[in-house]
């Protein structure tokens, strides 16, 4: 039998998947942000107690592994045990996390990495060593790690330790956006030699306790943090994957964090006072996909008309329900590097219609793939096709498999929904606009853009490389295969009594989830 | 023929109706698109990661090739390894099964005093208002399906009054906390109730008019020990029979509660394993249901067989 798991928030699918990229928050002003609307807030910062937070899971499949993390719930323990080189900032940049600095040489294929002081729970040091065993592990032939594709860009036999608290890491190509690979998600640094995650050991905030899996996860604070102990004395994560079953427990008082809920929840108790609703923005991207190597989206003038045919308002209204705001098209809005200097699009029904004419696609009927394979995908293909019939195009919203839909749009179809969760720009191009990529959904392969991106990439020239940002950005803005609608926000809740939650940083992101920063008022 | 042979012929035929469903399940999920290895690269389909996890899962071998496998582990006693975790299926099944049989235990257990009681008491003065105050309310509540009632019953009792707990999030076994119990095994016991309840009355209503109960009541004796010893006995025959496809249909409801009230259960564990195309995982799980459903319907027939020795059952 079917049963409908309630739909997930904002821009992942049912299980719970990371929206495929990582991404984080700056390190600074943590306690201050603390925010929230709805229950009265918590007290001043104070030690002691004990958090329960609910996240949708993945059941018994579920993993501690850090290498092989792929749902938000897996990043969240992930991310109370262990640490990574950098993580993402709320804007996508690198921040630094268990490097305390990196230099690059002039080719940038030669990056020296200094390690901060930092102990894993078991009193050994975090060393070069460890960071080069961690990442052969996640790079060893015959793996299906999330972070291989991100560092395979190092050449890890001649790269080595210079002593315990340097790497010097040699790539196979300029790289001069290194650290966003070091941030990238799974990329986790673990003790030299560990290979069973069953009790893990970490350099985290929070030491293991016990795990049971697609059930229970706890974590004692870990006194000895690099970064400051965390408030609490431990940390609960519980998995239910029914959304409803979420907010229940919160209401309940069963947990104090639920993660992941939809805009009607947040909508309903915002202003019931019984839960406080963190709407964090930036976190997920919404918009469809067209293959520009197959008619009819070969045509340019028809991938512009569906620039010009979409109310952008109408959507982050109906489909995001409020919790968002409209994009201009172009991934990574409110990102480094992102180009908001380009105008504003609205709909624009005459010249859609004009554009359509131009190419030849005067009341032609095109199928649009759409699933529930995440929140709003369905209700925006089947509003994007009411409106672009106003333009005199049919689409006909189909409705595909949600278990393998990012898949089946990889290879088939013409036209379909899409969404995306936080990433650097430089990787969103990198996996998914080169010619090379590995999930080049829209088929945007070019030479020229290829070209454009790699001498960004080798460029030490910070203003330069925003200015080929800038020109790729351009040309995706006039005839790109994506558009990017609109962005929404990622909703979380938590009791009142509870503070310290980073209510700026985008899902995935450093400041998301990170309850060694949240107290029990 | 009797019953020792009557039970042996049945268990063969199980084995065989077992293996069937078996085969069935395997190629019903194998059929449905998309596979481990797809599911598990999610929302990043990179095609080399699929190619690379298809040959780790040997999902590129023909699908009869992996069924054969699997019987051959059955038969065994190897259930195989889950395709996305690190567990053996045996491991997985054996952490889910707790709740799931603590569940069904005392819905069971319910089931049977509370359907005979309600309908005794419809049957005891047929057409009275309590007859049909219970035979319409068990109408109208058999026809409202278990994840409608049990989101209105958390809705009111554990969110409204808060008397019971919505879920159970985060709870260590459904043990440690009885009060969590009550709106899932209320919420199972629902449906079975208003069926079973109406098939006692029904069987009650017959049995009274009959001839040897107007018999022994002109012998004198009391009314209770005429519904109870005599009456009872011949109307539960069809209820007993019922009662088997009552708990297969448990069976089903046991994933909507589970699912409902975030319950780690079978339940719980089915939907996720089909989501993602843990194929092992969906057979283990297939063959608890398909040998507890023969084993259930076995003991039914035999139950009917001696509280009805005369009736033709099972021939």
């Amino acid at each position: 039998m079917r049963i409908d798991r309630g739909t997930t928030g904002a821009g992942l699918n049912r299980r719970g998947f990371l929206g495929l990229g990582a991404a984080t928050a700056t390190a600074a002003a943590l306690s201050g942000c603390a925010g929230g609307t709805g229950a009265s807030g918590p007290g001043d910062p104070r030690p002691g107690g004990r958090l329960r937070a609910a996240f949708s899971g993945g059941g018994a499949d579920e993993l501690l592994d850090p290498h092989t993390t792929d749902l938000y719930v897996e990043i969240a323990r992930a991310k109370a045990l262990f640490d990574k080189l950098a993580d993402y900032g709320s804007d996508m940049s690198p921040q630094p996390r268990l490097a305390e600095s990196w230099e690059a040489a002039d080719d940038l294929a030669t990056w020296r990495i200094t390690l901060r002081e930092a102990t894993f729970h078991d009193g050994r040091p975090v060393r070069a060593d460890d960071v080069l065993a961690s990442y052969a592990r996640i790079l060893e032939p015959g793996s299906t790690r999330r972070a291989k594709a991100s560092l395979s860009s190092i050449d890890l036999p001649n790269s080595r330790a210079v002593d315990d608290r340097t790497i010097e890491f040699r790539l196979t190509r300029p790289y001069a956006d290194f650290p966003n690979a070091m941030a990238t998600l799974g990329a986790y640094i673990v003790p030299e030699g560990a290979t069973n995650f069953d009790r893990p050991i970490g350099s985290g905030p929070f030491k293991f306790v016990s795990f049971e899996p697609g059930r229970s996860f706890v974590a004692a604070r870990n006194p000895e943090y690099w970064e400051g102990a965390p408030r609490l004395d431990e940390l609960e994560i519980v998995v239910t994957n029914d959304e409803s079953a979420r907010v229940n427990a919160l209401l309940g008082e069963q947990v104090d964090y639920a993660h992941d809920l939809t805009p009607t929840s947040a909508r309903t108790y915002e202003d019931s006072g019984r839960m406080r609703i963190h709407r964090l923005p930036l976190s997920s991207f919404h918009g469809l996909v067209m293959k520009t190597d197959r008619p009819p989206f070969d045509r340019p003038e028809l991938r512009q008309a569906m620039f010009h045919l979409i109310n952008r308002e109408e959507l982050v209204r109906s489909v995001l329900q409020g919790s968002g705001q409209i994009g201009n098209d172009l991934y990574g809005k409110g990102y480094q590097y992102y180009a908001d200097s380009l105008p504003q699009r609205s709909q624009d029904l005459d010249r859609a219609r004009a554009l359509i004419k131009q190419a030849g696609a005067d009341g032609l009927s095109i199928d649009f793939d759409t699933s529930d394979a995440s929140s709003g995908l369905r209700e925006a293909a089947v509003a994007i096709a009411d409106q672009a019939k106003q333009a005199g195009l049919n689409l006909n919203v189909k409705q595909g498999n949600e278990d393998t839909y990012w898949s089946d749009i990889a290879d088939s179809g013409v036209l379909a929904s899409y969404r995306s969760g936080a990433l650097p720009l430089e990787s969103h191009i990198s996996q998914r606009l080169l010619s090379s990529s590995t999930t080049n959904l829209s088929h945007w392969q070019r030479p020229d853009f290829d070209a454009l991106f790699h001498e960004a990439q080798s460029t030490s020239d910070e203003g330069r490389r925003a200015e080929l940002y800038r020109r790729m950005q351009e040309e995706l803005y006039d005839q790109g295969g994506f558009v990017w609608w609109g962005v929404s926000d990622f909703v979380v809740a938590s009791a009142g009594h509870i503070g310290g939650i980073d209510d700026r940083a985008p899902a995935n992101t450093l400041n998301w989830a990170r309850f060694d920063k949240v107290w029990s008022g | 023929m009797n019953l020792p042979r009557y039970v042996l012929r049945r268990l063969l035929l199980g084995i065989v109706q077992v293996v069937a469903a078996m085969v069935a399940i395997f190629f019903l999920t194998d059929a449905l698109p998309g596979d481990a290895a797809v599911t598990t690269a999610g929302d990043n389909p990179d095609p080399a990661v699929i190619a690379l996890l298809r040959e780790q899962l040997r999902l590129d071998e023909p699908a009869w090739q992996r069924l054969g496998s699997w019987m051959s582990g059955v038969l065994h006693g190897d259930l195989g390894e889950s395709l996305v975790g690190p567990s053996p299926v045996t491991e997985v099944i054996g952490a889910a099964i707790g709740p799931t049989l603590l569940l069904a235990a005392l819905t069971v257990a319910l089931l049977v005093p509370v359907s005979v009681l309600l309908g005794m008491l419809a049957a005891n003065r047929e057409g009275s208002r309590t007859d049909r105050l219970i035979t319409s309310s068990t109408l109208g509540l058999y026809s409202a399906p278990e994840f409608s009632t049990a989101i209105l019953l958390v809705a009111l009792f554990a969110v409204q009054l808060g008397w019971f707990p919505p879920t159970a999030v985060g709870s260590e076994s459904l043990l440690s906390n009885p009060a969590l119990l009550v709106l899932p095994v209320f919420v199972l016991l629902l449906r079975p109730v208003c069926s079973l309840s109406r098939l006692v009355r029904a069987g009650m209503v017959d049995a009274l008019r009959s001839d040897y109960v107007r018999h022994a009541r002109r012998l004198g004796l009391r009314p209770t020990r005429v519904q109870v010893a005599h009456a009872l006995p011949n109307a539960i025959a069809p209820a007993v029979q019922q009662l088997a496809r009552t708990l297969d249909w448990l069976l089903g409801g046991v994933i909507v509660v589970e699912y409902v009230f975030a319950v780690p259960g079978l339940g719980t564990t089915l939907v996720e394993a089909v989501s993602a195309r843990d194929l092992p995982v969906v057979q283990g799980l297939a063959l608890v249901f398909a040998t507890t459903t023969v084993l259930i319907n076995l003991a039914a027939d035999v139950a009917a067989r001696a509280f009805a020795p005369a009736s033709e059952v099972g021939r």
